[in-house]
């Protein structure tokens, strides 16, 4: 039992330290890229040019995610 | 000269390595002037092996994915890590202007034993791996998107030993870097070429081909003063109404 415990602590420890390597202290970065390149996929697959959609995605991520910490502090 | 050639791929690892070492650099230095320098030394060494090895393998296991998927998945992640280092710059240069790298002094606990000082070899140690994870994935990350792993791996080590030899040389010094300027700059760097790769991974042709990546980070750049001077104002106002 007691392996197990070290086995799932180690598990937890693992994929909790890439979680906040990658998405980092706020998830709503890394939500809105993914939103907005699926949205980009969507829109190119009905033959428009979205170069522009992830931009405006992520200056708007940027805005959102200011004014969340803003308010956190 | 090509935005995606190998002196815009060089200046952008070597920008990309200096913020991450300087912390680097600041932890090792610290725990040598604290704990003494030969485990440390050590243990930094250990650290920049583990470093050496991941960025040899993560290289050449990266050279057998396809161009167009491999774009997406690194700009993705460039984008994201660029996202939350241009918000912590607009957020520190905003709050702190062009401050340096704030850091505890260290209090001196030389290691008089015998053999490996194992404290002072873990803490390097880690410093140096944490640290320099990032620096290894953004390395990685363009050097394999670009085939230019060569310069990507020359500008990381040029920042990494320029920020050591001044480490060195003038401790004070380093802490006293604008890092939250630096870390802007590597914020819109990074978000201007995720932007880019993960665009055209999906398939999406951007109009002038690579020359939209001066568009992208004449945007951005704008995007940052824009945010810097808001939040410049509601600290201001925040400090006045204190």
């Amino acid at each position: 039992m007691k392996v197990i415990a070290i086995l799932r602590s180690w598990v937890i420890g693992f994929f909790r330290f890439w979680y906040h390597f990658i998405i980092g202290d706020d998830w709503t970065i890394a939500a809105a890229v993914a939103m907005g390149l699926l949205l980009t996929a969507i829109l190119n697959a009905r033959g428009l040019q979205p170069w522009w959609t992830m931009p405006t995605v992520a200056i708007m991520a940027i805005a959102f995610s200011l004014r969340r910490t803003r308010r956190r502090t | 000269m090509s935005l995606t050639g190998a002196l815009p791929i060089l200046i952008t690892a070597f920008l990309a390595s200096m913020v991450e070492a300087i912390e680097m650099v600041t932890i090792v230095v610290g725990v040598g002037v604290a704990r003494g320098w030969r485990s440390t030394l050590i243990g930094a060494g250990a650290g920049a092996g583990v470093l050496a090895v991941l960025v040899a393998v993560l290289g050449l296991a990266l050279r057998s994915i396809p161009i167009g998927p491999l774009r997406l998945v690194i700009g993705t992640l460039l984008l994201i890590f660029g996202l939350q280092w241009l918000r912590k710059g607009v957020t520190r240069v905003a709050a702190h202007g062009l401050a340096g790298f704030r850091m505890r002094q260290p209090e001196p606990q030389e290691w008089t034993g015998e053999g490996i000082d194992w404290t002072a070899f873990v803490v390097a140690f880690k410093g140096v791996v944490l640290e320099g994870l990032e620096i290894a994935i953004i390395v990685v990350s363009f050097g394999a998107t670009t085939n230019r792993l060569d310069a990507a791996v020359i500008g990381a080590v040029a920042a990494v030993v320029v920020i050591g030899v001044a480490g060195a040389v003038v401790y004070s010094r380093v802490a006293q870097i604008p890092r939250s300027l630096l870390q802007l700059a590597v914020g819109i760097l990074l978000t201007t070429f995720g932007t880019f790769w993960s665009v055209e991974g999906i398939g999406v042709d951007w109009p002038g081909s690579d020359a939209s990546i001066l568009g992208l980070l004449a945007v951005y750049l704008l995007t940052a003063v824009t945010f810097i001077i808001f939040e410049r104002r509601h600290v201001l106002g925040y400090a006045t109404a204190a």
